[in-house]
């Protein structure tokens, strides 16, 4: 067994093999549990895919939102048991894997050409 | 925001009634803590001790595999280095009798007959050993009549949870300045300044001499590391590995010497 296999077994019981298939510019969304004085509850975090990293179980992505007029992104660790449930609303027409562009476009232009069937 | 900040608050109702409300915002904080802390102690207290055991081997020899990480339950990255520990052999058996102190020789790692030198294949032979292991290390043992020759002993010696500390070469980096080295601040690459990344003064003119121990360019690495204050993560009894927190020095493919903590 080479040394990579073997890293990649040590992980293999915490990788989730039932995440639906994600693109950068979809839109998704994510609910993340919260641990607040011994409490456990989730919260819900929407927004698009602006980018992902790879990299087996650090597998993150990074979801932009605009939140009450602020640009808000977040990084998922989204194999971690923190992220409870992740589902995919809409996919979008995107030419580029990081879509840092949208950061500098604002209301109508930061729109994505949404991508059916 | 300004009322919380002050730190007397004049008497009267409205102030009393705050104070109020932070006494109870405190006394929830207190409790947390408390909790917090309790689970610490059970979680300490869980650890399997395996203490009882008569053979038991203080340390083990492995290879470095590379590093990644974990998930705990509460959802925390826990950065793991996974080492393939063992199995070694008891190549030799060191008694007060015969040798003025007791200790353990293993074997680890798999050679070529072709290219074991004659005394080492003499001395594997005499242990009665059926594998041609690689590397030799002895450890210090209380008692070395509890080993036998030739006996296997695997990664399981450790258990879940124990600290240990891991003993590596580093990577080796050759002949390096001063500024890589021992961090030296070098001067400034532009603004006319002709020198760059030398070390500059060795000291004062007052002794007359350099002193010994002054930081200079010169080899770097490849050096005996011990990285201690890991902790045991995983053991795989099946595989023989050991997935220890943090990082370890030396470079993949590495001979490591994983200890328990304190030995």
């Amino acid at each position: 067994m080479s040394k990579a296999a073997i890293l990649e077994s040590v992980v293999k019981d915490q990788i989730k093999t039932d995440l639906p298939a994600f693109r950068p510019g979809d839109t998704v969304r994510v609910s993340v549990k919260v641990r607040e004085g011994g409490k456990e509850r989730i919260q819900v975090f929407e927004g698009t895919i602006i980018a992902i990293r790879n990299g087996g179980i650090s597998e993150s992505i990074m979801v932009r939102k605009i939140s009450s007029g602020v640009g808000v992104e977040r990084t998922f660790p989204i194999h971690s048991p923190n992220v409870a449930k992740f589902e995919v609303i809409r996919h979008a027409k995107v030419r580029r894997a990081k879509l840092y562009y949208l950061r500098d476009k604002i209301g109508k232009k930061a729109r994505l050409k949404e991508l059916r069937g | 925001m300004a009322s919380s900040r002050r730190r007397v608050a004049p008497p009267c109702a409205g102030n009393d009634f705050r104070n109020a409300e932070r006494a109870v915002k405190l006394n929830a904080i207190i409790l947390v803590l408390a909790r917090t802390c309790a689970k610490v102690r059970r979680a300490s207290v869980r650890v399997p001790l395996r203490r009882t055991q008569i053979v038991m081997l203080p340390a083990i020899l492995g290879t470095k595999i590379g590093m990644t990480h974990l998930y705990t339950e509460e959802g925390k990255m826990v950065p793991v280095t996974v080492i393939q520990a063992g199995p070694v052999y008891v190549t030799q058996i060191k008694t007060p009798e015969t040798d003025g102190y007791s200790a353990v020789q293993v074997g680890f790692g798999e050679a070529k007959e072709s290219k074991l030198t004659f005394p080492k294949f003499g001395h594997l032979k005499k242990a009665g050993l059926t594998k041609n292991v690689k590397t030799l290390r002895e450890f210090r043992v209380e008692n070395p009549g509890a080993f036998e020759l030739g006996q296997e002993i695997k990664a399981d010696v450790f258990a879940e949870g124990e600290d240990v500390s891991v003993q590596s070469t580093s990577i080796g980096r050759g002949f390096q300045g001063g500024v890589k080295r021992h961090h030296f601040k070098g001067q400034h690459m532009t603004h006319g300044y002709m020198t760059h990344r030398r070390p500059l003064s060795s000291g004062a003119t007052g002794p007359q001499h350099v002193f010994k121990g002054t930081k200079k360019p010169g080899h770097m690495g490849h050096e005996t590391v011990t990285q201690k204050g890991l902790r045991v993560v995983r053991v795989d009894s099946e595989r023989n590995l050991l997935l220890v927190s943090g990082s370890i020095a030396g470079p993949v493919g590495a001979v490591v010497i994983v200890k328990k903590a304190g030995k």
